[in-house]
């Protein structure tokens, strides 16, 4: 069984003092859990955390205190390899720089599996190619990434974080710049692989609709967690975020839907 | 499909590499008719055909051009080659070879040596200060740029053109201050050429191109992963901060070991990278063998305009290099 665990995380972003820094993007006392084949979302309200929680998750951030742990193994005791060749990070940043091919993006998966000199295989080539069709991309191999369109991206970047063969998968915020179509795409796509998933979601509707648990920050903080439906309420809408909102059921499915009040 | 392109763009580089190579041997200040270089080549290669040639002609072709030539391919090949991994780990279009203060901390070497030290190991004594300057200057700016563990890139390029200018201070006072005849020495080295170029020399150059294009092609997975981004290289697995200052030793030594021999060559490591990725693409598998073909290819030709342009004069190879490769890329550009 794979788990990660992040255990009372604290960590302050570099060149704030803890003086006068408006204690934005720092964690405090933060935990949070994610079981095999659990889709976990992270809701919070912007500078509340979520990004640098999922950077002390993904061990790019080392946290002051607390542990990170991925199957009882403390991350920072293993190497950035290990982690990478079992965990899997979809973010917001992308390669396009220089002007890679699709097929090379993706190919990059492959990376924590390979040493220097390794060349690609035959089985390598397959995943990559199965990652492509698997989003839905299949026949873009050769497209330069940089002339996609921002949800084509984002879905390229998902089919590289396949083929480097996940047990867990970590996305920060995966449905922004999507239209509608392809948010519950991609969602459906990640619930389907049955693999541990933590990710951060701004549209709490679709964190209701996708997440087995959430997990609620708010100033560094973990201030709720649970499912959709014991966590999104009418108080915490309003005591987190500052709105106001209804609650009641999908009028079809069994998760809470949410319905934002607006002022005429 | 993109494979079989650049199997094709690697045999036509390659072809048009050996086919400068030998045509660019005809180019001199003294005549030599092609046939004769022709002949010379095949008997000092393989042997063959009988000596109907001056000893004047084998002398010119054999021990000036042909070193020359292969110097220029090398020098081209390698700062092409730095020029592109340096790109990627910086993530930084504009990086190349000169910004490491590699170069500035050579031209320092060799300035101190011209005007204080002179020639105490004869021919070599020039080389040899500019590499002990370049590798003092690397180990500077690494030291600097290295402070707190991190290794970010705005910081090493930062401290590389701090050192950079530090360096060249320091030079140009000292040149300021200086003899004059031995100022345009050192003048002429600083703004490169090839006329050193003798057999004896080309084996340490050949090796570090050699041995640099080697462990990089080995490094290409790395450096895709940084060109992607800090997040991304580490979320693949790689230690950012280790390739990056794998990259930037490898890359410094090998400046050091071409700048000392050729002096500063510039626009080669900045533009044909640019040029190279236009055909083929950033993928550095692919990227740096047609880098070094393009580099070498557009030094050999740079060269022969430097040594026929203003004949029996030998016009300063960085002058032509940063002349016509400015005009030829503003040409690229302008056609897009």
């Amino acid at each position: 069984m794979t788990t990660l665990t992040l255990d009372t995380l604290a960590w302050t972003p570099l060149g704030h003092d803890h003086g006068h820094c408006h204690h934005q993007f720092q964690l405090r006392d933060a935990s949070l859990h994610v079981a095999a084949e659990e889709f976990v979302g992270l809701i919070g309200p912007n500078g509340s955390g979520k990004t640098s929680l999922l950077r002390c998750a993904y061990r790019f951030s080392r946290p002051e205190h607390g542990e990170v742990r991925f199957d009882h193994h403390n991350v920072w005791k293993q190497s950035s390899r290990w982690c990478a060749q079992r965990i899997a990070v979809v973010l917001q940043e992308f390669p396009d720089a220089f002007g890679l091919t699709v097929e090379e993006v993706v190919a990059m998966g492959r990376t924590p599996h390979k040493g220097l000199f390794d060349g690609d295989t035959h089985e390598d080539r397959r995943l990559a190619t199965q990652a492509l069709q698997s989003v839905g991309l299949q026949g873009f191999e050769d497209h330069a990434f940089a002339t996609l369109s921002g949800g084509e991206k984002q879905r390229v970047i998902l089919a590289r974080a396949l083929t480097q063969q996940p047990q867990l998968l970590i996305l920060d915020e995966p449905t922004n710049h999507l239209d509608p179509r392809y948010q519950l795409e991609l969602l459906q796509l990640v619930r389907q692989l049955k693999i541990g998933t933590l990710a951060s979601i701004h549209d709490l509707n679709l964190a209701a609709a996708f997440c087995d648990r959430l997990y609620v920050i708010d100033h560094g903080r973990i201030v709720a967690s649970g499912t959709p439906r014991q966590v999104l309420t009418v108080e915490l809408l309003r005591e987190v975020f500052g709105v106001e909102a209804l609650i009641d059921t999908h009028p079809l499915h069994d998760y809470p839907r949410i319905t934002w009040i607006t002022r005429p | 499909m993109i494979n079989r392109r650049y199997a094709w763009l690697l045999l036509a580089l390659g072809a048009v590499l050996l086919v400068s190579c030998v045509v660019s041997l005809g180019f001199g200040p003294a005549r030599v008719p092609v046939d004769v270089v022709w002949r010379i080549l095949l008997h000092k290669l393989f042997g063959f055909g009988e000596v109907n040639w001056s000893a004047g002609q084998e002398h010119i072709v054999w021990l000036i051009r042909v070193p020359r030539m292969l110097l220029g391919a090398l020098v081209g090949a390698g700062l092409a080659l730095i020029g592109a991994v340096l790109q990627a780990v910086t993530r930084n279009p504009l990086a190349d070879p000169h910004l490491l203060g590699v170069t500035s901390g050579a031209t320092l070497g060799a300035v101190i040596v011209v005007l204080h030290v002179g020639e105490i190991v004869g021919l070599l004594t020039l080389p040899i200060a500019a590499f002990i300057g370049a590798l003092l200057s690397m180990l500077l700016v690494l030291g600097i740029a290295n402070r707190q563990g991190r290794l970010d890139s705005d910081r090493l390029l930062l401290c590389g053109v701090a050192v950079s200018f530090v360096m060249m201070a320091i030079a140009n006072l000292l040149l300021f201050m200086g003899d004059h005849r031995a100022s345009s020495a050192v003048m002429f080295w600083m703004l490169g050429g090839l006329g050193l170029a003798r057999w004896e020399l080309l084996t340490v150059p050949a090796l570090s191109v050699l041995l640099g294009l080697v462990l990089l092609l080995g490094m290409a997975r790395p450096l895709n992963g940084l060109m992607a981004g800090e997040q991304t290289a580490v979320t693949l697995g790689l230690n950012a901060r280790t390739v990056r200052l794998r990259v930037f030793v490898i890359a410094s030594l090998m400046t050091g070991v071409l700048v000392s021999i050729s002096g500063s060559i510039g626009f080669v490591g900045l533009m044909v990278p640019h040029i190279a990725r236009r055909l083929i693409g950033a993928e550095h598998r692919r990227l740096l063998p047609v880098c070094v073909l393009l580099g070498s290819v557009f030094l050999v030709w740079v060269d022969v305009a430097a040594r026929t342009l203003i004949a029996p004069e030998d016009l300063p190879i960085g002058v032509a290099t940063a002349a016509l490769g400015g005009l030829f890329f503003i040409g690229l550009m302008r056609r897009k």
